[in-house]
């Protein structure tokens, strides 16, 4: 079910809320957290979409905030907001409202969010593309437990790295880690396997992929190694080869989705590391909302071996 | 979980003056700690070599199993198709498998290897949970292999040996194997025998063998300890694994998690609040083609003896006092040795078997004229029981345990039904409609909590009624939980024992059972009831006799 509401307001859309849910006839509320997603019109659709599969594993009522700009120079003076209310099967398993925020109420949109974040419940801010330069002083990102952004949605990634690194606060995550999270499982299992020191280690991408960048990070802090970074035609992270006394343990994914694991003194096998969709990524953030420690070893690569408790 | 709240449990009667001990965060991170330290020391390193790469803050790195393999004897069988294979590739798919992982499949089968993944591959495509990926399917193809073979053939067991090493060179699965008996009990003592003649269940140094059987384990006290023997002859006790894929179910585990990780649920959860305790299990269906299987055991000891007296376990026992297998063993027993049988078990128990009827819409015959049962049976499709647990915070309230087939729906639950408020300030005819409280926890299906109290029906009146407040799985937290089976093999693989019943819980299950069935042996004949029904009238007069009565799942 679909309500719109236009020039409208918080309490307005709250009582819309409150409609919707009795019309479907379910007035219980079993939804376990807050999604709010900071994007433009263009990005909205695909954010949305992957949001709303994400709640088939934590149902969530979705905020989207869109910022609009107005034609003409009269109207982008005139302040008012927009709203689209959608709650049963228009909204995966939660509810979904979407902001459309003109003129000088664009910059408050956390007073709209504020008012409509359900009582008690964990709150995350995801921003699709463009994150602000500081996510945990942004008035919208300090309402939120938990802050995502993507590195590899930006026009350059290496630079939203530094930035990212500067400004790392507890509860700030980035997609380009979470994609990480089956090539470091695998790694960490093939390491089980082959229980020995690792005296290098290389991780070959396509050039400025931050993922690549992280990872590199992330194994150096960890194995107390310096990583080679190796650029290749890609797609994305193509191999990680990691130097023993006996041989290379090695990760080869060059195309699609079928890898291949080499042990030293062992025959290589097939493994599966697929490249997931946006909507398994936001699943696996949602799954845990501290602050990921990892995350900030990652970023700040060698030197800190120790899990950092306070930054 | 556990180590959120350091009161003992017999404190939940005290006022709640003092403070609750603030729950520590720091704790956390040490748990997993040594829950990899276990891990590791699975891997069975002669040094102390931490790997690097895993670190216990780092918790979006699952725990992978180690190098291993699973070898299913009975491999062609309904359980090993719809549900073993099934569970191999999502947990596969969901990358909780070691690169390298072997499936070895054993039966009375003409197969090449191909042949049998195809059968995989069509069971895989048919029943698991999550999607099928190619990829995936290409990374469990590679290390699957079949031995053709009967359980006395000595050929077959040295083929099944040579595939192992073969295993251990081609996929570096180190030795570590799981044994999965998916075979009929009878055959257990020669599978394992055989096991341990080609030296299959002596783990090579540094690497584990694990036997994993599915119920009956036995029929009474005797025939389970003789099984017991047989399997500890072969292999060490904490090396086998009893599957009650009920434990695997996440209602299950959520019992401990409700009870031991709120405050608010612990401090009525005794004889001070509680007046009596439902546990439920039924079925819709009848015996099916499992004749040969169920006569002569029947629903108690097919279902009571460990589904419903482990939930009964679980539901009635103190805190552990840590959420591993020995503590949680210690817990267990606890509770199954303090079960008190009625006296009068005349009285106490039912046992019935279902008659013709309709059921869901559907003619469906009795239980004595289904193919291949004696029309003498005297084989119980029903049974209902009560029992005490006799403690301090039991003591005084009946536990009702009740199973059957063919029954209104399929449903498990567990009821906590409460005593009625001491004092209503309302007069009589405003709680006309007010039952008594409740807590059922669904087990299956529809996952989730009900929590059943009164509240007053809007409008000028006083008047109060039942209302009930829930709590779905499926709304709250993933839409598909994963199947008991996947947690279960997992844990096989990971050596984590928590969720599978120890011998000793199996003993004492029959010791509470053996005399229950040496009464029915020698009383009366089963009750009939009517096939969709709730069960036979005896069993509605036995609740009636304490002033109570069932609830209608």
């Amino acid at each position: 079910m679909k309500i719109d509401l236009t020039d409208t307001t918080a309490s307005k859309i709250n009582k819309a809320l409150v409609k919707g849910r009795r019309a479907i006839g379910t007035p219980a509320v079993g939804m376990v957290l807050t999604m709010v997603i900071v994007t433009d019109e263009e990005n909205a659709y695909d954010s949305i979409k992957a949001a709303e599969d994400a709640s088939h594993e934590h149902p969530a009522r979705t905020l989207v905030v869109i910022k609009r700009h107005a034609r003409s120079p009269r109207d982008r003076t005139k302040s008012h907001l927009d709203a689209e209310v959608r709650v049963g099967a228009d909204a995966g398993t939660g509810e979904t409202v979407i902001l459309r925020t003109y003129g000088e109420v664009s910059d408050h949109a956390d007073s709209v969010v504020l008012p409509l974040l359900l009582p008690d419940a964990p709150v995350v801010v995801w921003w699709p593309v463009n994150a602000p330069e500081v996510p945990a002083k942004d008035p919208l990102g300090s309402l939120a437990q938990r802050r995502i952004t993507d590195m590899y949605a930006v026009e350059q990634p290496l630079v939203a790295l530094e930035a990212r690194v500067r400004s790392y606060a507890p509860g700030d995550t980035d997609l380009a880690w979470t994609r990480l999270t089956p090539w470091r499982s695998m790694l960490a299992a093939a390491l089980d396997q082959a229980r020995t020191k690792i005296i290098s280690a290389a991780v070959e991408s396509e050039a400025e992929n931050p993922s690549a960048e992280l990872l590199a990070r992330w194994l150096g802090a960890r194995l107390d190694v310096k990583v080679d970074r190796v650029v290749t035609a890609g797609p994305v992270v193509t191999a990680v080869r990691l130097g023993t006394d006996k041989g290379e343990i090695v990760i080869d994914r060059p195309e699609g989705p079928l890898a291949t694991l080499t042990l030293p003194g062992q025959p290589s096998r097939t493994l599966a590391l697929k490249v997931r969709p946006t909507s398994e990524l936001i699943a696996e953030e949602l799954r845990r909302l501290d602050a990921d420690e990892m995350y900030a070893v990652a970023l700040r690569g060698g030197g800190t071996k120790e899990t950092p408790r306070h930054v | 979980m556990s180590d959120e709240s350091t009161l003992p449990a017999a404190t939940v009667e005290a006022p709640a003056a003092d403070a609750p001990p603030k729950p520590e965060q720091a704790a956390k991170p040490e748990k997993a700690a040594k829950a990899a330290k276990a891990f590791e020391g699975d891997l069975g390193s002669e040094d102390d070599w931490d790997n690097p790469l895993r670190d216990p803050g780092d918790r979006r790195l699952p725990l992978i199993a180690g190098p291993s393999g699973l070898v299913i004897f009975g491999v062609t069988g309904d359980l090993s198709r719809k549900k073993l294979m099934p569970a191999v590739y999502d947990l596969a798919n969901r990358g909780l498998l070691p690169p390298g992982f072997s499936l070895v499949g054993f039966a009375r089968r003409d197969w090449e290897d191909e042949d049998f993944a195809q059968i995989v591959h069509d069971s895989v495509r048919d029943h698991a949970r999550t999607e099928f990926r190619e990829e995936v399917w290409q990374q469990l193809a590679e290390g699957m292999r079949f031995i053709p073979g009967d359980f006395d053939d000595d050929a077959a067991f040295e083929q099944l040996r040579a595939a192992v090493e073969e295993l251990d060179a081609s996929r570096g699965t180190s030795g570590n194997y799981a044994f999965y008996l998916s075979v009929p009990p009878k055959f257990f003592p020669k599978v394992v025998q055989q096991l341990k003649k080609h030296g299959l269940a002596n783990a090579p140094e540094g690497s584990w063998r694990r036997g994993v059987i599915e119920k009956p384990f036995g029929h009474n006290l005797k025939s389970a300890r003789e099984l017991n023997r047989v399997l500890h002859d072969v292999f060490d006790p904490e090396q086998v694994f009893r599957i009650d894929h009920y434990l695997g179910k996440e209602t299950v585990q959520n019992i401990l998690a409700l009870r031991f990780a709120n405050q608010m649920y612990e401090p009525v959860w005794n004889r001070s609040y509680v007046d009596h305790v439902q546990i439920t299990m039924a079925e819709d269906i009848g015996i099916g083609g499992r004749a040969g299987y169920y006569d002569g055991i029947g629903s108690a000891r097919d279902v009571i003896q460990n589904h419903l007296l482990q939930l009964m376990a679980l539901t009635a026992m103190e805190e552990p006092i840590a959420f591993d297998a020995e503590s949680l063993l210690t817990e267990k027993l606890k509770v199954l040795k303090s079960v008190k049988l009625p006296e009068d078990l005349g009285e106490h128990t039912v046992r019935g078997q279902y008659a013709a009827g309709w059921q869901g819409g559907e003619q469906v015959s009795g239980y004595l004229e289904e193919d291949g049962i004696d029309p003498q049976s005297s084989t119980d499709t029903y049974a209902a029981v009560k029992l005490e647990v006799d403690n301090r915070r039991w003591a005084g309230v009946p536990f009702y345990l009740r199973t059957g087939k063919r029954l209104g729906r399929r449903v498990t639950e567990i009821a906590v039904v409460f005593q009625r408020a001491p004092h209503s300030p309302f007069d009589s005819t405003a709680t006309e409609e007010l039952g008594a409280n409740a807590i059922v926890i669904r087990v299956q299906p529809d996952e989730g909590m009900t929590v059943r109290f009164g509240s007053k029906v809007p409008g000028t009146s006083m008047e109060i009624r039942d209302v009930t407040m829930d709590f779905a799985y499926g709304e709250s937290f993933t839409e598909s939980s994963p199947e008991a089976y996947e947690r279960l093999i997992l844990d096989v693989l990971l050596g984590d024992a928590n969720l599978f019943p120890r011998h000793q819980e199996v003993e004492e299950s029959w010791k509470i059972l053996d005399p229950i069935e040496e009464y029915w042996g020698t009383h009366g004949r089963p009750a009939q009831y009517a096939s969709g029904s709730w069960g036979p009238e005896e069993a509605d007069e036995m609740l009636a006799r304490d002033g109570r009565s069932w609830r209608r799942p």
